[in-house]
């Protein structure tokens, strides 16, 4: 391991190391612009420039390795004097528009420039004018400020891997855009708003909206895919002005999809801000305590069967549990979170799990996807795997229908049954899987929510059992479209002797089941609900809140703290940014205070209280943000699968939960980014 | 030998001819005190007094919603609210300033970059009511275009010194 020494202080570094990152190790810091941790080295900007012992002129510390016995001086007169003239050269052609600019405040331009710019211009002659790009509605440019280090370019072609960007021209002339005038059309496309060093590019939606110093900083997780991506919610007094990734390497490394960052102006909508309840077949504004009263009336004398559950796509697990708790006062067992209708096998943990985690997907060789489309399901989640195939020895196959993953996948196939031949050892690709190191399942939630979900599922049981599994790893994996779902299943919101979401329809029509308790759940089929007493409580007016009978308002994932656990089964807090609006309370606060009206109060008084239960009823619980392995085991009914094709979970990237229908951002990009033909089947 | 001396001018009344001899010379003097509210006072063009908000010649309005005056108001009396106007140009929404919280240290005016928001010479501005000090833009621009020659005279006479 080569040894250098940087500044005095001798460092062994791992053969590879740039000085640029050696100096990270020591804590000094290099200014750049070019480089960024998750993409390659161009070494286009030159910012980084330091002085090595011998080396007649100085050198672009990101590109150069760390050699044996170098000595490196960052803060040299040379060193001070080259930067100084990289940043005059930079500055040269940049605009003087920092007021106006989006930027301003947390921009790499500004901040360097303070420590390396002269405070006039030797400049006389004309500045560089280049006309903007219009990259659609999450985008803005103002390509003045560009300053050509092209991480915007190796982002579309790396992590969201379509090339939308990229540089034309040559010297002065050169450009960035899009090859062909078109709008960004990438699930990814915001982060380029992030590596942007400068405000060449920056967000639409949030244009002139604020400032980075009157932002109040909330760390918190994503609830819009079953990812559970690292955010940071930006606030400025009672408004969510932004978010923004953070960096988790379990997870999301530092990327977010655009659902995630760009549909939070649906939280100002539509939003569900008093009790209301049905009075003459008309829904009418309550205080809370009218809303308890009249629930008091309807739900008294209701026991057991006559009462059930179903959550959401959204519901966090303190309140999955306070709602759980409650109905066993009532002693009913009618508990479902599948509220798509899916009937597959929930009774082991590693049937409905990420068990390999999504970190492991660096070492797979060999990912098979049945039935499901990351690209749109988890889009972060696609970009490891298109990281994954970049990097080399890696190959993807797939089972469902033929998708631009933006990494070449082997397309097996598109009938179900494929998965019964792989499982039978049938298919070629079962020898495949064998015979790796590293094989990876991937099952897309839709492939088990289907009628012979349970078939599909006891296949890929034995698929695992039979090619995944090798000692500590254990390549099969679900992945889910909807956080809410595998909250509520580590909760246990899935009693088996209860009735599943078909049954409890059919126990609507027979009138055993009288009174249906919605915790934010809109994918149910309200219309089979009729004749119950619907209770709907959540944060959005969206497709159940106007058929039910009640409606209590609840608080969306910004506005409470709250536990979210995602499709690897790692349970995470969310915290709290901004009170939720109106009368809104804390889901959590509102089933335990109905409890006082309706059944045997909960011993919960805050929500430590909450949480001290949720360790009792799962491990991952215990362990916030980590992994807690599930032991595998058989699971499925096994049954003949259905021939036809799997068919996606969703279509519409943009609108697949209650916030992100109500958002306004995410209906422009449906109009402008999704193609005309997938707008249709959507 | 002191002490008779003393006593001498104490009989003599000596202070008290004295005190009265500095009256009778102001007699003489030109008079100090103005006549407000008919007569006012010189002041410096540097004077910090009621804000406005300025426009350019073309009546297009200075302010571009920057927020560095917000941001280095030791009162935190400023609040501003911006979004893109009609023609994609950054513009206040909202531009409000509590002058009750105001101390009048003129780091707002040093703040901006396009001279938008100045304390002009005004300093006569006292309401009956303090709901008529919480300004908005509409009268914060209203002052600037009612006291814009002078605060352009006021500019140029201290442009050199910046």
């Amino acid at each position: 391991m080569p040894t250098v020494v940087i500044d005095g202080v001798s460092l062994e570094v791992e053969p590879g190391t740039s000085i640029l990152q050696a100096c990270e190790q020591l804590g000094i810091e290099v200014p750049r612009f070019c480089y960024h941790d998750k993409l390659s080295v161009p070494a286009n900007c030159r910012m980084c420039l330091v002085q090595v012992k011998g080396a007649p002129k100085p050198v672009a510390s990101c590109a150069m390795a760390c050699a044996d016995k170098m000595e490196v001086l960052t803060g040299s007169e040379m060193v001070h004097k080259a930067r100084k003239g990289v940043m005059e050269f930079l500055l040269i052609n940049h605009p003087l528009d920092c007021p106006i600019c989006d930027q301003g405040g947390e921009c790499d331009l500004q901040d360097q420039a303070m420590a390396y710019g002269f405070d006039r211009s030797r400049f006389e002659e004309n500045k560089r004018a280049v006309v903007d790009k219009e990259l659609g509605p999450l985008i803005k440019t103002s390509m003045n400020r560009c300053i050509n280090c092209t991480r915007c370019v190796r982002f579309s072609e790396e992590v969201a891997g379509n090339s939308e960007m990229g540089q034309m021209f040559r010297g002065e002339h050169a450009e960035i855009g899009p090859y062909i005038e078109a709008a960004v059309s990438s699930e990814l496309s915001g982060n380029m708003i992030d590596v942007c060093p400068v405000g060449a590019l920056t967000s639409k939606p949030y244009a002139f909206k604020a400032r980075p110093w009157e932002l109040r900083k909330t760390e918190s997780v994503d609830v819009m895919d079953a990812l559970g991506s690292a955010i940071r919610v930006d606030a400025r007094g009672g408004e969510v002005m932004r978010i923004l990734p953070r960096l988790n390497e379990d997870i999301n490394e530092e990327w977010i999809s655009d659902r995630t960052r760009f549909a939070l102006d649906g939280l100002k909508r539509q939003r569900l801000d008093m009790p209301y309840i049905r009075v003459r077949g008309k829904l009418t504004p309550v205080s809370w305590d009218d809303a308890f009263r009249h629930m008091q009336e309807k739900l008294t004398g209701l026991r057991g069967d006559a009462i059930a559950g179903v959550t959401g796509d959204l519901a966090a697990a303190e309140e999955i549990l306070a709602l759980r708790r409650w109905l066993e006062t009532l002693g009913s067992q009618n508990m479902e979170c599948r509220q798509r209708g899916e009937t597959f096998d929930v009774s082991q943990p590693s049937g409905w799990t990420f068990n390999s985690t999504i970190a492991s997907i660096d070492q797979a060789d060999l990912i098979l996807l049945v039935g499901t489309n990351p690209r749109t399901e988890a889009a972060v989640l696609n970009a490891r795997i298109l990281k994954r195939v970049n990097s080399g020895n890696c190959e993807v196959a797939n089972i469902g229908t033929a998708y631009d993953l933006t990494y070449p996948a082997e397309q097996l196939g598109d009938v179900s049954t494929l998965l019964q031949q792989v499982a039978e050892g049938r298919h070629p690709i079962a020898d495949r899987l064998a015979a790796v190191k590293n094989p990876m399942m991937i099952v897309g939630i839709s492939a088990l929510a289907r009628k012979d979900g349970g078939a599909v599922h006891a296949a890929a049981s034995r698929i695992a059992q039979k090619y995944l599994m090798r000692g500590a790893w254990n390549g099969f994996n679900v992945l889910h479209a909807q956080i809410g779902l595998p909250t509520a299943l580590a909760v246990g919101f899935m009693p088996p002797a209860g009735r599943d979401i078909g049954k409890i329809y059919q126990g609507v029509a027979g009138g055993q089941v009288k009174a249906v308790y919605l915790l934010g759940a809109d994918e149910v089929d309200v219309e089979k609900l009729k004749g119950a007493f619907v209770i709907y409580q959540g944060h959005h007016g969206d497709r159940a809140a106007g058929h039910a009978d009640v409606i209590l308002p609840g608080a969306a994932y910004t506005e409470k703290n709250a536990t979210y656990v995602n499709t690897e089964g790692r349970a995470q807090h969310a915290r709290q940014a901004v009170f939720p609006p109106g009368e809104a309370r804390e889901d959590w606060k509102i089933i335990r205070a109905l409890s006082d009206y309706v059944g045997a109060p909960l011993n919960y008084t805050t929500i430590a209280d909450v949480r001290a239960d949720l360790a009792n009823v799962a491990p991952t619980f215990r362990h916030i943000g980590k992994i807690v392995a599930a032991e595998m085991a058989e699971f499925g009914t096994p049954g003949p699968i259905d021939p036809t094709p799997f068919q996606p979970a969703f279509a519409n990237f943009y609108q697949t939960n209650a916030i992100a229908r109500a958002s306004e951002t995410m209906a422009k990009c449906v109009v402008e980014l999704m193609p005309q033909a997938e707008r249709k089947a959507a | 030998m002191k002490k008779l001396w003393n006593s001498i001018k104490q009989a003599a009344m000596a202070e008290l001819i004295k005190g009265f001899g500095l009256t009778f010379r102001y007699m003489f003097r030109p008079r100090a005190t103005v006549n407000y509210p008919f007569e006012k006072g010189p002041i410096s063009p540097r004077f910090r007094g009621e804000h406005a908000l300025r426009r350019y010649p073309n009546g297009e309005e200075r302010c571009i919603a920057c927020k560095l005056c917000e941001a280095v108001c030791p009162a935190q009396a400023i609040t501003i609210e911006a979004e893109p106007r009609e023609d994609g140009s950054r513009r206040t929404t909202r531009y409000d300033i509590d002058m009750t919280k105001c101390i009048y240290c003129g780091l707002c005016q040093e703040a901006c970059p396009v001279d938008a928001i100045v304390e002009g010479p005004n300093f006569e501005f006292s309401t009956e009511t303090r709901e008529e000090l919480f300004y908005n833009k509409e009268k914060l621009l209203a002052n600037g275009d009612r006291w814009e020659a002078q605060i352009a005279a006021n500019l140029a006479k201290d442009a050199n010194q910046r």
